[in-house]
């Protein structure tokens, strides 16, 4: 008896690039190491041996504090040695420095690469590079971020039992952002209803024209709503995404303070969503613009708890690479 | 592929008994005990010790569960199978810690669910009860408490088979070559 | 001493004659000598055995990067122009965008004399428009004229600024020259790298839509409406553009266009990596770098767009923009990658696909690489005729081959073709009568 219980994507090509092609029971299996990783955080003593003599090199060409302390975190306490580099990811001398990069951390033989881009396919660029070594995808430019929307998804199902059919809402930058189009997938492989909302110049054109028609089109459950109010009628999940103010010079918005009326999640709005309807946000927030303060730090926020969901997500997806995790045969 | 049956499910119930018995006689009874079972088949088995326990003593003992993937020695070696929870809710400092499991064979799980347990507390004794030991340790590790010895090759296979994972209660060895005299 | 080659037994297609029979063709001296049904062997004749294979003139160029000088690690002129007899080309039209750039008499001399010294087949330039290719000043086009150069371009990028376009093609307009320009919109296509769409959404790269390339053409039509210059469209790629130049040639705006083989042949589902359609999931060959060119490789409705107008001859001709890079200008992320396919030595392989499809006849391929390309540039050659130059292609079109950029004579290994099975191979290209593949 064969179970297939693992996640197949991972185990193909050793590698977490995106949530593109992920069944439910990869992401369920993903799910059932991640409980075990948190009764690990739960202890008094937070490090079990699993990755001793294991070497995690975290790349990291773009700021992002949150998301590389979680990985050292998570690689820590599985007892891998975490090495953690930064680079200038400019692309002054056409990346040559990446590819080289790539080469010289391969020979020094990592066991797992944690890259964090500007650019999109950067951790497919540097999977094609290695042989021996996995690449977890840490953000990409626009593309991915997909141990990001594996955290989203943990968390909306501890937090309301399921996924499947719940109403999600995602509001705002869905152009730019590499988490939406993860959870774009993630929440669609898991049965979600859909919701985008944001001003036209910032949805993906693509998603408003008729290829949705597609018999074979994966998001054919996601639906554009520009008005937020409609949007939030009854939703389950509320997910606010960054809005940087670079959108603004590039003319997208008119101005930060029109998109936040028009846009922004406060309280009186979330009166509209379910009662119990939880407000998520990948960070990091700019409160006053996405999210009012009350919202973001009130009873149905489970922003925090994101954070402590990650380390755990990210200590299974380190075990399930490093350990090359395969379906169970019974003996 | 040979098969043979070494245990029939009533063969099974009596081990498990006796186990049982032994368990509370070693401890004076079962005050201090806790029953960790290990993944997959072991759970069911410390559940179904408990049971008996009940029976002859009137008292429950606390079971837990353990999965042992983040301390095998093998990480490297092998792929590993998707976890299991691991759920002791009692504090085992000062406890007497039985781990159940169903078949002993290198030795080498039950060194990792020793290292599991310490991270989990300090218990005043580790025992150790199995449903079959067939042999070959590869470190110095007895059972305390053993249904059958059985002895085999390393070319065979003990199977146990309960009724809660697969649905019929036996133990069989099969063997890819086919057993001696068959051939 | 006289040179004599006698083509024995092939099909022989002359768009510009209407010819399309099984002949035998004699070259004396370098120049066609005759075209007949049997022509027996003349006495030193060197005898090609042509049977079952196309005998073509030989195939012409009008856009393409030799990269020399400046940049002779992604190729030369001597290696271009072996990698287009290869291809089966006996013309090719060198774009200025050298460093540096084809801007003034002493680099065009420098090409011209390079190619003298280096090249197997014929080269003519194409001068800068502007200096520096900056868009800001004139070069100066009489002077380049006299030289040779067939057109003037700033191509790798658009003249961006209308005025400086609406000059150039006053100024050229007395030259006879057309005006070739790169259309794209600067700011509508900013930091993009790939055609706007499903795909770029999924890749998560920014996209450059359509209209980046339609609103600099239709402004083109416009100005050249206004001055009365040929603006001949490099690249055209969107059926938008398409449309533009059918309506403008309707009205007699002299607008001419060229399309490549990519853009007849690859959608913009290449960059998924070679054969992906849209939804299939991403695997190790997704952002195919080798699959990124300016213009983008575009949607379905483009390419059968490109298609139908060749055809209907809306289309004028089919340029290759071959633009050889090197490994390190490839081997990086999509976004920082160049933008470039190797093409020379894929053209006729990638473009039989189309006869092999029923979507072309093969007559109507030859035309747009041979006759059509030849009319825009004036001159007597891409034709059979007696006394012409013994430009000519001989290729197999029934024979399949594999794509292996490592055996590409062009330094630039760069095609997105990798590991295709084409059907179509050039046997042998003659230029001037003389065996230059």
């Amino acid at each position: 008896m064969i179970k297939d219980t693992v996640a197949k994507k991972l185990l193909k090509q050793n590698h977490l690039l995106d949530l593109d092609g992920f069944s439910q029971s990869d992401i369920q299996a993903i799910f059932d190491n991640t409980d075990s990783m948190m009764e690990v955080l739960d202890r008094g003593i937070r490090k079990v041996p699993a990755l001793r003599g294991k070497t995690v090199i975290t790349l990291f060409s773009e700021a992002s504090t949150r998301t590389r302390v979680s990985f050292e975190q998570a690689g820590k306490i599985l007892s891998a040695d975490v090495i953690n580099v930064s680079s200038d990811g400019s692309s002054s001398k056409k990346g040559e420095s990446l590819y080289n990069t790539a080469l010289t951390l391969q020979a020094m033989k990592a066991d797992a690469i944690v890259v964090r881009h500007q650019h999109s396919g950067a951790g497919y660029f540097l999977a094609q590079q290695m042989r021996s070594t996995s690449i977890i995808n840490a953000g990409d430019g626009m593309h991915a971020h997909p141990t990001q929307s594996l955290l989203d998804l943990y968390t909306i199902k501890k937090h309301l039992g399921d996924i499947e059919s719940k109403r999600v809402v995602i509001v705002g930058d869905l152009l730019y952002s590499r988490v939406a189009r993860s959870n774009l997938w993630g929440l669609t492989t898991m049965g979600a209803d859909i919701v985008l909302c944001g001003p036209n110049t910032l949805l993906p054109q693509d998603f408003l024209d008729s290829r949705l028609d597609d018999v074979r089109h994966p998001f054919k459950n996601i639906t554009i709503e520009n008005d937020i109010n409609k949007a939030l009628n009854g939703a389950n999940v509320v997910m606010a995404l960054r809005l940087q103010s670079e959108r603004q010079k590039a003319g997208h918005l008119p101005s930060l303070r029109e998109y936040s009326r028009r846009f922004g999640i406060n309280s009186e709005r979330l009166k509209l969503a379910h009662p119990k309807a939880i407000v998520m946000h990948p960070g990091p927030m700019n409160e006053g613009v996405e999210i009012e303060p009350d919202v973001a730090h009130g009873q149905q926020s489970v922003i925090e708890s994101q954070v402590t969901t990650g380390v755990a997500i990210r200590m299974a997806i380190l075990y399930d690479l490093i350990t090359g995790n395969r379906p169970e045969k019974e003996l | 592929m040979s098969v043979k049956k070494i245990q029939t499910d009533v063969q099974i119930k009596r081990a498990l008994t006796r186990i049982s018995h032994e368990i509370l006689e070693r401890n004076s009874g079962a005050e201090n005990v806790i029953l960790v079972g290990m993944h997959s088949r072991g759970v069911p088995l410390a559940f179904r010790i408990r049971t008996l326990i009940e029976i002859h003593e009137g008292r429950s003992v606390d079971v837990g569960s353990l999965d042992i993937g983040l301390y095998r020695d093998d990480i490297s070696e092998k792929p590993q199978p998707t976890m299991k929870p691991t759920d002791i809710s009692v504090d085992i400092n000062g406890k007497i810690v039985v781990i159940v499991d169903d078949v002993l064979y290198t030795g080498r799980s039950i060194r990792a669910a020793m290292d599991a347990i310490n991270d989990l507390g300090r218990p005043s004794q580790i025992q150790l009860a199995v449903l079959i030991d067939r042999g070959h340790r590869e470190l110095p590790i007895r059972a305390d408490f053993v249904g059958k010895n059985v002895p085999t090759s390393k070319e065979e296979d003990v199977e146990v088979r309960i009724i809660e994972v697969d649905g019929v209660d036996e133990v069989i060895i099969t063997s890819e070559i086919g057993l001696a005299e068959g051939i | 001493m006289t040179s004599k080659t006698l083509i024995k037994g092939g099909r022989i297609i002359d768009p510009a004659q209407g010819i399309d029979q099984i002949s035998d063709l004699l070259m004396v001296d370098g120049l066609i000598e005759e075209i007949n049904t049997s022509i027996s062997k003349p006495r030193n004749a060197e005898i090609f055995n042509a049977e079952g294979l196309i005998v073509s003139p030989g195939f012409i160029d009008i856009h393409c990067h030799l990269r020399e000088p400046g940049e002779e690690y992604k190729e030369t002129i001597e290696t271009g122009t072996a990698a287009a007899a290869a291809g089966g080309f006996t013309t090719v039209c060198a774009m200025p965008n050298t460093q540096p750039a084809m801007d003034n008499q002493s680099v065009v001399e420098y090409v011209l004399r390079k190619a003298k010294e280096t090249a197997l087949i014929r080269v003519f330039p194409i001068g800068a428009i502007t200096i520096g290719r900056k868009g800001k000043q004139l070069s100066e086009m009489s002077e380049l004229a006299d030289l040779g150069v067939i057109g003037f371009s700033d191509d790798g990028d658009p003249v961006e600024d209308p005025n400086i376009m609406r000059q150039a093609l006053g100024y050229s307009a007395d030259l006879k020259l057309p005006i070739i320009n790169h259309c794209e919109v600067p700011s509508l296509a900013e930091g993009a790298s790939m055609n706007e769409g499903w795909v770029s959404n999924r890749l998560g790269l920014k996209g450059m839509p359509a209209s980046a390339e339609e609103v600099m053409v239709a402004r083109d039509i416009s100005l050249a409406e206004l001055t009365g210059g040929h603006v001949h469209i490099a690249h055209a790629s969107t059926r938008g553009t398409i449309a533009l130049i059918e309506s403008a040639k309707a009205t007699g705006i002299k607008v001419t266009c060229e399309v490549t083989p990519h853009h007849l042949t690859l959608t913009e589902n290449a960059v998924m990596g070679h054969g992906k359609d849209d939804f299939q999931p991403l695997d190790n060959n997704a952002y195919d770098t080798n699959a990124k060119v300016n213009p983008p490789l575009r949607n379905k409705s483009d390419v059968n767009s490109m298609i139908e107008s060749l055809n209907a001859g809306i289309i004028d001709f089919i340029a290759t923009d071959h633009a050889p890079h090197s490994a390190v200008d490839k081997m990086t992320t999509f976004q920082d990658s160049s933008f470039g396919i190797s093409v020379l030595e894929t053209a006729l392989g990638s473009l039989m696909t189309l006869v092999d499809k029923g979507q072309m006849e093969v007559n109507t391929l030859i035309k747009k690489l041979t006759s059509d390309p030849a009319t825009f540039l004036g001159k007597n050659i891409g034709n059979l005729k007696n006394g012409t130059s013994g430009d000519i292609t001989i290729f197999d079109p029934n024979a399949t081959w594999t794509v292996d950029p490592q055996n590409f004579i062009s330094k630039g290994k760069n095609t997105p073709l990798e590991g295709a099975l084409l059907k179509g191979k050039i046997k042998a290209t003659f230029f001037q009568g003389i065996k230059v593949y």
